[in-house]
């Protein structure tokens, strides 16, 4: 099923889907094995999965380590398509790759994403390729049926918001502030203004991230968009707590 | 060097992330705006003429042509500019360009601390803030240079992930800009990263072309044999190779780092030798040193400037033209050809620049007399002491800093 069509399915029973994120071979493949199977289990509804790059660009401390940790633990992309493609067969929900351009430049534009395909994958979020640079890689993903999420941000303009809108398919990811990944957001009037300004520039659901890591932010969401995107947080309590925390997690975010 | 769309033939692109996109269409607009405005390059001139010692000079190597017995050789001493190197060329450039956009804080990336130290003298002359984004690894090697960027006001900040070097400082440089771009400008070191970077970064080196062209007509009558200068992300190179690109007949010669040897996997050879190929980081296309699975690698050079795992997208154009040859040295090469220009010339470049005094070393004798050459010289070696002191393996020097670290213990 296309993805947009499981997040308009979903939306019908729930008013708001979390979607998780974790960084592949951290701590290790079995624990992300783990992690994602109590994330299903309590009620996660899409699970972005990070094929890690030793330059994440856009990503925060918590991210940045867990991306060197797993390649210093030698971690390979092979190793990522085979956990993802066992992943996508075991549980019924939409599984997105995250990476950055040159994982998937490396590997071949075509070959990954027929790969991706084949696997199962249903949408890929690469933060390094704005629409102008990724003709080539856009109309692949279409050809494989694979959503190239977009990405909206606070400094976008309408009329930036209205061409990546054009490009756009799945859903808008929505970095809800400035910086890097695993920093408070604070939910103020210019937070809702630039939902707002979101919202009007897109007929596509709203995931929005950066930041979001307890109930009250999921709650502050409801109504504002359709996905809460977890980033972070989750792999700070495995961090802390081991990945048997993470589903006593998922069950309180609402 | 033509410029497509932020692309130099396939090399270049502006791979950013999204909240930065309007922050990259403003500083685009502010640059085209002054590159078409010959105020502000006469703005330029002036500030580095009464700031810089600019012009620098060209220097001819007499000791050292005679002993190679060829062609003669000449230095452009981008060691005499203010803060010992040719970055300031960029920073205050840059600087000007920050003011136009009415911006008040800069923040840098630096390797072997020269750009640092540059740009932070840029801030303190200017009055803005300034954060310097440093490789852990390099802030232990270039100690002095921290020294005085934190002296002359600006916020030092040892980045330790990745290689600790400077590929993770240009990283975290990034992260900062896209929190801070309101009132922030990254002042790009190098004539790498994401379209205009590397265009707005040669335009201001260029000065250094302008004058080795003009200085070596009128020194010696007529136009060198062959261009010779290290590269690292290729600032300085770009500068001096900008001079005399359309003279097709002068040889352009970059020299990278060759570390242990190449063969050993320890150095930063993306061109010379085969060692990088094609991928996209850091927001830009180039030639980088990475694996199979497009996982940049660590690179080494006993010059922490050079020690960088992409190039700059135009150098990689010329190189795939066959405008601009490569070839490496290696870190007991340098040493060497330190050794000898300063013993016989009374010179001291910075390793960095020692690089290209070993490939014109290696070739001058393959010329004639009535022939000339110029060797880039970065910038001085001051900064190197310690390093340089360290593979001399020099026993006054060890004890002094042995009786120096007494000392401070003690007090």
């Amino acid at each position: 099923m296309h993805l947009r069509d499981s997040i308009t399915n979903s939306l019908k029973q729930k008013e708001i889907l979390l979607m998780t994120h974790i960084v592949l071979g951290y701590p290790s493949f079995e624990d992300n094995r783990r992690v994602v199977e109590q994330m299903v289990a309590n009620g996660v509804d899409l699970i972005e999965m990070q094929i890690p790059f030793s330059e994440p660009v856009a990503d925060g401390p918590v991210i940045i380590k867990a991306n060197q940790d797993s390649l210093t633990s030698g971690t390979k992309v092979k190793d990522c398509l085979d956990f993802a493609r066992e992943m996508c067969a075991q549980h019924p929900i939409p599984f997105l790759f995250m990476t950055y351009y040159n994982i998937v430049f490396k590997y071949g534009l075509k070959r990954f994403l027929s790969k991706a395909e084949q696997i199962g994958i249903k949408g890929l979020i690469i933060p390094d390729l704005p629409p102008e640079e990724g003709q080539e890689y856009l109309s692949l993903a279409k050809e494989h049926s694979i959503s190239a999420i977009q990405i909206f941000a606070p400094t976008s303009t309408e009329e930036r918001m209205q061409t990546l809108s054009s490009h756009a398919d799945g859903f808008i990811y929505c970095v809800a502030r400035r910086g890097v990944t695993g920093s408070q957001t604070s939910f103020d009037k210019e937070f809702n203004n630039y939902i707002d300004r979101c919202k009007a520039n897109t007929e596509l659901p709203l995931a929005v991230g950066f930041g979001i890591s307890d109930k009250n932010d999921v709650e502050e969401l409801r109504g504002k968009a359709e996905i809460a995107v977890i980033g972070s947080a989750t792999i700070r309590l495995v961090d802390s707590e081991g990945p048997e925390a993470v589903g006593p997690f998922i069950k309180g975010l609402r | 060097m033509k410029n497509t769309n932020g692309y130099y033939g396939e090399w270049g692109g502006a791979f950013i992330p999204e909240v930065l996109f309007e922050t990259f269409k403003e500083f685009n607009a502010a640059f085209t705006e002054v590159k078409a405005d010959p105020s502000f390059w006469q703005e330029y001139c002036d500030l580095m003429g009464t700031y810089s010692c600019r012009p620098t000079p060209l220097t001819h190597a007499e000791n050292l042509s005679r002993i190679f017995g060829g062609a003669q050789i000449y230095i452009k001493r981008e060691d005499l500019n203010h803060t010992g190197a040719h970055k300031a060329n960029n920073v205050m450039g840059q600087g000007l360009l920050v003011k136009r956009m009415a911006k008040t804080r800069v923040i840098a990336e630096t390797g072997a601390g020269q750009h640092g130290v540059a740009t932070a003298t840029m801030a303190a002359k200017f009055g803005f803030d300034c954060t310097i984004y440093m490789g852990e690894e390099d802030v232990m090697r270039q100690r002095p240079n921290v020294f005085w960027m934190e002296k002359l006001g600006a916020e030092v900040i040892p980045v330790t992930s990745g290689s600790k070097t400077l590929k993770d400082a240009i990283n975290a440089a990034f992260r900062d800009w896209v929190t801070n771009m309101d009132n922030t400008h990254y002042v790009m070191g190098t004539v790498c990263g994401p379209h205009p970077f590397p265009e707005v970064v040669a335009w201001f080196q260029s000065i250094i072309g302008i004058e080795a062209k003009e200085q070596i007509l009128k020194q010696f009558g007529k136009l060198p044999a062959k261009v010779y200068a290290c590269v690292g992300g290729g600032s300085n190179a770009m500068g001096i190779f900008q001079g005399f690109l359309d003279s097709r007949h002068v040889e352009l010669i970059g020299v990278e780092a060759g570390g242990k040897g190449i063969a050993t996997g320890q150095h930063a050879a993306r061109l010379a030798e085969s060692g990088g190929s094609a991928g996209v980081a850091q927001g830009y296309k180039t030639m980088f040193l990475q694996d199979e699975d497009g996982q940049m690698k660590d690179t080494h050079s006993v010059a922490a400037g050079l020690d960088y795992v992409g190039v700059s997208p135009i150098l990689t154009d010329l190189w795939q033209n066959g405008r601009v040859r490569f070839d490496s040295a290696t870190d007991d090469e340098v040493m060497a050809a330190l050794e000898k220009t300063m013993r016989k010339e009374g010179i001291i470049p910075a390793l960095e620049s020692s690089h290209a005094f070993v490939s014109a070393f290696k070739e001058a004798g393959q010329l004639q007399p009535d022939e000339a050459i110029i060797i880039n010289m970065s910038g001085r070696g001051d900064k190197d002491i310690f390093t340089i002191a360290n593979a001399f393996n020099d026993p006054s020097w060890k004890k002094f800093i042995i009786e120096r670290g007494k000392e401070y213990a003690s007090s």
